[in-house]
């Protein structure tokens, strides 16, 4: 299917869950290449690495089983990888399952469902087939959680990949948006976001600076 | 904040730096001498005709770790670094306030008015460390043009007047220094600023001060995504990194001119430490190197209070918080720079 975008224009589809958590987020790490390793990052990685072999075919029936599978979208404008997609071969013969791992335990903000979601609309798009539902395998509970591909999460997923690319062309990082979630964040360090609203305490920073050099 | 990771400072010139692994290793006539996991580092300095290995060079690179090379007595050869971090439209957002005369004219008015502030801060609390030093006239004169020169730049100024202000009070600034010197005094005098090369040990020992700060400015630039090369202080030149040169400003005196006061009052350096050579240049003696070396890493990791930030950070990542904050400013987030003022 031919969509909006082509293949110049397309942005890293793992983008999207740090876009869905916060626009700043993706920001700093999309457009500024600045990224802070911190213990998450780091147990993330090594995770993946176990998946992320992509010469690994299992055949363990009824399943083929094929890891970091290259992905794109042309409607979303976006691609990477898929950890895991499996090929069933038994009695729902032909039937896809993404599935993708994750580090920790199943979150309450949506952003791992969106990413496999939109991993979900490139391989409709892909192979011109409907996929109903995937699993996200969490590495603290040891379980595959099943994720439903409802309009309402699609719909969610292309608003997103709309304003990325929005924010993309711009070329501006989103402003920072205080809230809880900036106390979890591994970028908080170099993001700043108290500092965006303090612009008085600057303006009092330097006025108390020049008062104070021209006393004796 | 991130951490503060260690720079490995090389000093033996027959030396030679090769990787093994993810570690650098340091080897002196084939033997192993040193070893270190890249991942503790985040800068190699090199004094002198130190060789690395391509392979060496090119781990470091690839973990956003800066390898200088300077000359044994800390002149600025070459600089090796990955692919620039950050965002190329920030890069060019810098080039076209760097074209800008207004904009370029309010940074360089922040740059100077944080040398200023410093400069005054370290004259001040010398004199409230040495009650037994009166003021002279001297000190109490640069004190007042300092005081000037702030409100000008407070108020906003073209670039040029910038720039004959930072002319201006630095060489007050200096002329004050010999002032701030209570022990050594015959040996630490200071003739004016010279540079190519130092003609005194004062300036000897600034100017190597300097080039371990020159390293710090680079890298905290170019991990924060801007380009140490286009300054608004300092013009263009093949070669130079003025935005660096801008960023020192604020530091010299804070972290550089201080610790070389320290250093010869309290003796840690003495005339038997300096070379002079036929042309009348003057040079640390390897040893010294060292001696100065092991102040300045100590230095960096004492702790201060960053006004802005609000929390207690390492001052040898000062420069890093700093460039940092201009970052911030030229992407748009915050609407003016804040330099960083010691109290
Ligand atoms: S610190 Fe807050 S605003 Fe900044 S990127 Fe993280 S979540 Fe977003």
């Amino acid at each position: 299917m031919m969509g909006p975008y082509n293949e110049d224009e397309f942005l890293p589809l793992s983008g999207i869950q740090h876009f869905a958590y916060c626009a700043r987020q993706w920001g700093l790490i999309h457009l500024e290449a600045q990224w802070v390793d911190n213990l998450w990052t780091a147990a993330g990685t090594a995770m993946h690495e176990r998946v992320d072999n992509p010469h690994a075919i299992e055949s363990r029936n009824p399943f083929k089983t094929m890891r970091s599978v290259s992905l794109s979208s042309c409607s979303l404008g976006l691609y990477g990888v898929a950890d895991v997609l499996e090929v069933h071969n038994g009695k729902e013969h032909g039937k896809y399952n993404l599935v993708e791992y994750k580090r920790g335990k199943p979150k309450e903000d949506d952003c791992d469902m969106v990413q496999l979601c939109a991993q979900a609309i490139c391989l409709e798009e892909m192979l011109a087939l409907s996929i109903a539902d995937g699993h996200l395998y969490y590495g603290e509970t040891k379980r595959r959680h099943v994720v439903k591909f409802s309009s309402d999460l699609r719909e969610r997923v292309h608003t997103l990949a709309t304003a990325m690319h929005h924010y993309y062309r711009m070329g501006r990082t989103p402003a920072p948006m205080r809230s809880a979630k900036c106390q979890n964040c591994s970028l908080s360090a170099i993001c700043l976001p108290k500092l965006g609203a303090n612009q008085h305490k600057i303006d009092a920073y330097l006025a108390a600076a020049v008062l104070d050099a021209t006393k004796n | 904040m991130r951490k503060m990771l260690n720079v490995l400072y090389v000093t033996n010139p027959d030396a030679y730096l090769s990787r093994d692994g993810e570690n650098v290793v340091v080897r002196v006539d084939q033997d192993e001498a040193f070893r270190v996991p890249v991942h503790y580092l985040e800068g190699i300095v090199t004094f002198g005709y130190v060789g690395a290995s391509p392979a060496l060079l090119g781990l470091c690179c690839e973990k956003g770790v800066t390898v200088s090379f300077l000359t044994e007595h800390g002149r600025h050869h070459a600089t090796v670094q990955g692919s620039p971090r950050g965002n190329v439209l920030l890069r060019r957002e810098q080039y076209r306030w760097a074209d800008s005369e207004t904009r370029s004219a309010e940074l360089a008015g922040m740059f100077v008015m944080g040398k200023i502030v410093n400069c005054r801060a370290v004259s001040r609390r010398f004199l409230s460390d040495h009650k037994d030093v009166t003021e002279s006239e001297d000190v109490q004169a640069a004190h007042a043009l300092f005081a000037r020169n702030v409100l000008k730049l407070h108020k906003g100024i073209g670039l040029d007047e910038v720039r004959g202000i930072e002319g201006d009070t630095a060489r007050r600034y200096f002329g004050i220094l010999n002032h701030l010197i209570v022990a050594q005094k015959d040996d630490f005098q200071m003739k004016g600023r010279s540079r190519r090369p130092p003609r005194d040990n004062v300036n000897c020992l600034l100017s190597f001060l300097y080039s371990l700060l020159m390293h710090e400015a680079r890298s905290a630039l170019e991990s924060v995504g801007l380009d140490p090369y286009v300054g608004f202080l300092h013009r263009d030149r093949p070669g130079r990194a003025s935005l660096a040169l801008d960023l020192m400003e604020e530091f010299r005196p804070y972290l550089a001119d201080r610790l070389a006061l320290s250093m010869i009052n309290r003796k840690q350096v003495c005339a038997n430490d300096f070379v002079t050579t036929d042309a009348g240049g003057v040079f640390l003696k390897e040893g010294a190197r060292k001696i100065v070396i092991d102040a300045w890493q100590k230095r960096k990791k004492e702790e201060v209070q960053h006004p802005i930030l609000g929390e207690k950070i390492p001052v040898g990542l000062l420069p890093y918080a700093q460039a940092l904050l201009l970052a911030r400013h030229v992407r748009g987030d915050i609407g003016k720079y804040p330099p960083f003022f010691w109290k």
